[in-house]
């Protein structure tokens, strides 16, 4: 087997033409940005006819320019994901394989996108989104990641290699290498080459979306929930209560990311079984957030609360003991058929929690400090409602606009403190895929080998930048209300 | 004011006290001091060796006692050893036991010696905090000019191209961890992959001759993290005092747009910035661990991943002191800077 080139002959024609439309892109930007200071602002005039004519200029010249160039590039991007999909193996090259690997990608995003868009006006805010176009970019790339995710978890489809079996003489070969006759593989080809233990690239990146995308909502909930049922009591009631708590948060906040991370995320911490206990309080707070909230909607109607509040309460319970509950670790009083599952990252994902709850609790508490002025509040305290209830369901309900927003930044931060973790080797084990780990075995070579860190680097930062833009789209669109 | 900046100071040094208090107690947790017996004494301790060796330089006191002891405000031990030998926290190598100071703590800037670098804790950390310093002063240079010119410029005129082609700028930048821009950086930037081999992947070379070569792109590694949250809080602020009353008064009176942003608007809208650079320090101090450790450039934050990976207790406590009093030495100025730079609160 030959080695593929980056994008076949597919490339001869498509390249110049990109090379060409990105230079005139660049150009028509500088131009845009430089004449957005000296060039006299576009002013309607009118004409004696009744008519309005704008007067665009030269700076209307260069955004038309950006305009056309960018649609151009665009198209050819499209190009580029949708010919080798009709082309033959090996033609399109390493571009065209790997769009061709992301194919059920591509469809699942084309019929999300169409479903949406068609629909949009009856969705609510996630309607509003598709209004935006940096919003659209940003749930695109958020959604390709979680596609991939979910294709390469579930259905085991985009991975081309095992993610984890070596083949001998790929050592650090670059982008496009063919493996040797006879190794287990979906094509015969590394597609983005082989890192330092001779594994494939492609495959470990696609895999570690499954981690990132797994574990950073997931943690970002368990830190919401925390961060809600602590910070809606602090604002609410005021006093000593919120004091003490925003003392412990600011203490937990004046803590170095990366020494809290080095103090806790260690084989001999973990040994202590603190982190065991730390999870036994953090994972506590949905169980108390979720009864809660449903006692103080239906403690009015006791027959229909212990009916709704019992088996939800059970089965958060138990999934509760099951995750608290690990072999080998000082909470370990389950018996095996009652345990669901054995998290292996426990400390990862308590450490996570614990870094982000702080923050999401001065939002929730600031927010609460203003809502609870509301005449809405008012007139729930007349007829007579309780304490909790409020919070919960008239309070709550009105800040979510802001939390949204936070949310999908705070995924964001999450997936970038997760990378860190893995950059630093911290409670991860130097076989898993994540992109942090990967970007760690990268680095060691980084000036003689470069290709085995940079798609990992890459996307980490398209999913991190994809967040960024939803949680800007978001509150773009909500503010507009 | 004066009362204000008391009550911050006191809220501040129970804060300090606090962290501290946790860092030494999680440093001091039996299985790490277990190790250290092991690694210090012999690697093939009995369990009991290693209990004595604990007691015999007094780690097994109560947690308490040992944290008042490194504090220097409880007298430090003297333990006469199962093996026969008198020690004393406070005796330095050889010194007689009768000789020793009573206190020997943070406070008396006893700061306990490195089991990694075989050297004092308080000079490893002075040298270490100097190189930091250079790398952070010439951060700052780059990110806060950088910082700032972007969000006037983008919040000047809200809405526009600029803005829009700004803000995007600013968001990319918030986007990119170190970890990803600086592997970025090095590899088109330091090897020969991309054909642009015009900086040196390693910052090595700096700690003594710092150069544009070899220094700048840890620098912008690090600034551009921080960058776009600045100016996008720049940003906020200008849109905000470019909407008051009085800039519009300024507008309808016909003074001219530059000298409205720059005479009028500057001045207000770069208040609330302030707070947000002296709240960076923080994050500063998480990208300056990532950058030193990816380009090899033995400062404060390479100190750190040395210490904590190598279970150096002293002088990872003596890490954390320094960072955890950035941390709050720079949330102080915020908080004092804000009510000193705003007149309203000033004047009232």
């Amino acid at each position: 087997m030959e080695a593929l080139t980056w994008t076949g002959s597919l490339g001869t024609i498509l390249n110049p033409v990109l090379m060409i439309l990105l230079a005139l892109l660049a150009v028509a930007i500088v131009a845009q940005m430089i004449l957005g200071f000296f060039a006299p602002a576009q002013t309607l005039q009118s004409n004696p006819d009744g008519t309005i004519a704008a007067t665009t200029g030269p700076l209307g010249l260069a955004e038309t320019g950006v305009k056309y160039t960018f649609l151009g590039i665009l198209l050819i991007v499209i190009a580029y994901i949708v010919v080798p999909q009709i082309m033959p193996y090996g033609a399109a090259g390493i571009v065209g394989e790997i769009t061709k690997r992301f194919l059920p990608v591509w469809i699942s995003l084309i019929a999300l996108f169409a479903v949406s868009i068609i629909y949009k006006r009856k969705l609510g805010l996630y309607g509003k989104l598709f209004d935006s176009t940096v919003g659209m970019i940003g749930f695109g790339l958020v959604m390709f990641w979680v596609f991939t995710a979910l294709f390469v978890g579930l259905f085991d489809m985009i991975a081309t290699h095992d993610y984890l079996s070596q083949v001998s003489g790929l050592k650090n070969k670059g982008p496009g290498i063919p493996v040797p006759e006879g190794t287990a593989g979906l094509i015969p080809h590394y597609l983005l080459g082989g890192d330092n233990l001779a594994r494939d690239i492609f495959s470990r990146v696609v895999q570690g979306s499954v981690f990132v995308i797994a574990i950073a909502p997931l943690a970002t909930i368990f830190a919401f929930m925390v961060g809600i049922t602590l910070g809606l009591p602090a604002g609410f009631y005021g006093g000593k209560l919120d004091t003490f708590l925003s003392f412990v948060a600011n203490l937990i906040l004046a803590f170095p990311v990366i020494l809290l991370f080095y103090l806790l995320v260690t084989p001999e911490i973990v040994e202590t079984g603190i982190p065991s206990y730390m999870a036994a309080f953090l994972f506590v707070f949905p169980l108390i957030f979720f009864g809660v909230l449903l006692n103080s909607r239906y403690y009015t109607q006791p027959a229909k609360r212990t009916a709704i509040l019992v088996p939800v309460l059970g089965i958060l319970g138990w999934l509760y003991l099951s995750v608290i509950n690990q072999k080998g670790t000082v909470i370990d009083f389950l018996p095996a058929w009652l345990d669901l599952f054995d998290i292996s990252i426990l400390v990862v994902f308590v450490s996570v929690v614990f870094v982000n709850a702080p923050t999401v609790f001065r939002i929730v508490r600031g927010l609460t400090l203003d809502l609870r002025t509301r005449d809405y509040v008012a007139a729930a305290q007349t007829r007579g409602e309780g304490a909790w209830y409020i919070m919960l369901w008239e309070i709550l309900p009105n800040a979510r606009g802001p939390l949204i927003v936070d949310f999908c930044l705070r995924i964001g931060y999450t997936t970038i403190l997760l990378g860190t973790l893995g950059f630093f080797g911290l409670g991860l084990s130097s076989e898993s895929p994540d992109w942090g780990s990967t970007i760690n075995e990268g680095r060691k070579l980084l000036l003689i080998f470069a290709h085995p860190a940079l798609p990992p680097a890459g996307a980490l930062l398209s999913l991190v930048l994809g967040l960024n833009l939803l949680a800007d789209g978001l509150r773009e669109e909500s503010l507009k209300d | 004011m004066g009362l204000f900046i008391l009550r911050r100071l006191g809220v501040m040094l129970l804060t300090a006290l606090c962290l501290t208090f946790i860092v030494f107690w999680l440093t001091n947790l039996a299985p790490n001091l277990e190790k250290l017996a092991k690694t210090q004494g012999n690697a093939r301790m009995s369990d009991e060796a290693v209990v004595s060796w604990l007691d015999n330089r007094g780690y097994n006191q109560a947690l308490p006692i040992k944290y008042g002891q490194w504090l220097g405000v409880l007298p430090g031990y003297i333990i006469e050893g199962t093996d026969g030998q008198v020690r004393a926290r406070c005796a330095a190598q050889g010194q007689p036991v009768e000789d020793a100071a009573t206190f020997c703590g943070i406070l008396q800037g006893d700061w306990g010696y490195s089991t990694v670098f075989k050297d004092e804790v308080g000079t490893i950390v002075a040298t270490r905090l100097g190189l930091t310093g250079k790398l952070m002063f010439w951060v700052m240079m780059v990110m806060v000019p950088g910082a700032l010119i972007i969000g006037v410029l983008a919040g000047m005129r809200e809405g526009s191209r600029t803005d829009r082609s700004l803000s995007t700028v600013s968001i990319v930048s918030t986007a990119t961890p170190e970890y990803v821009s600086g592997v970025v950086f090095i590899s088109v930037f330091a090897t020969a992959t991309f054909g642009m081999q015009w900086f040196k992947g390693t910052a090595t070379g700096a700690m003594e001759d710092a150069t544009f070569e070899n220094f700048f792109l840890p620098v912008i590694t690090i600034a551009l993290y921080g960058m776009g949250y600045i100016a996008r809080m720049t940003r906020a602020s200008m849109t905000e005092v470019m909407t008051a009353q009085y800039i519009r008064t300024a507008r309808l009176k016909g003074v001219s747009f530059p000298k409205i942003v720059l005479k009028h608007a500057l001045r207000n809208a770069l208040i609330a910035p302030f707070t947000v650079i002296m709240l960076q320090f923080p994050w500063l101090l998480n990208g300056v661990v990532i950058v030193e450790t990816l380009f090899n450039y033995k400062g404060f934050g390479w100190v750190l991943v040395q210490a904590a990976g190598n279970n150096d207790i002293e002088l990872l406590l003596g890490v954390s002191i320094v960072s955890v009093f950035v941390v709050l030495v720079t949330q102080l100025i915020s908080d004092i800077g804000y009510v000193f730079l705003n007149p309203r609160i000033r004047i009232s």
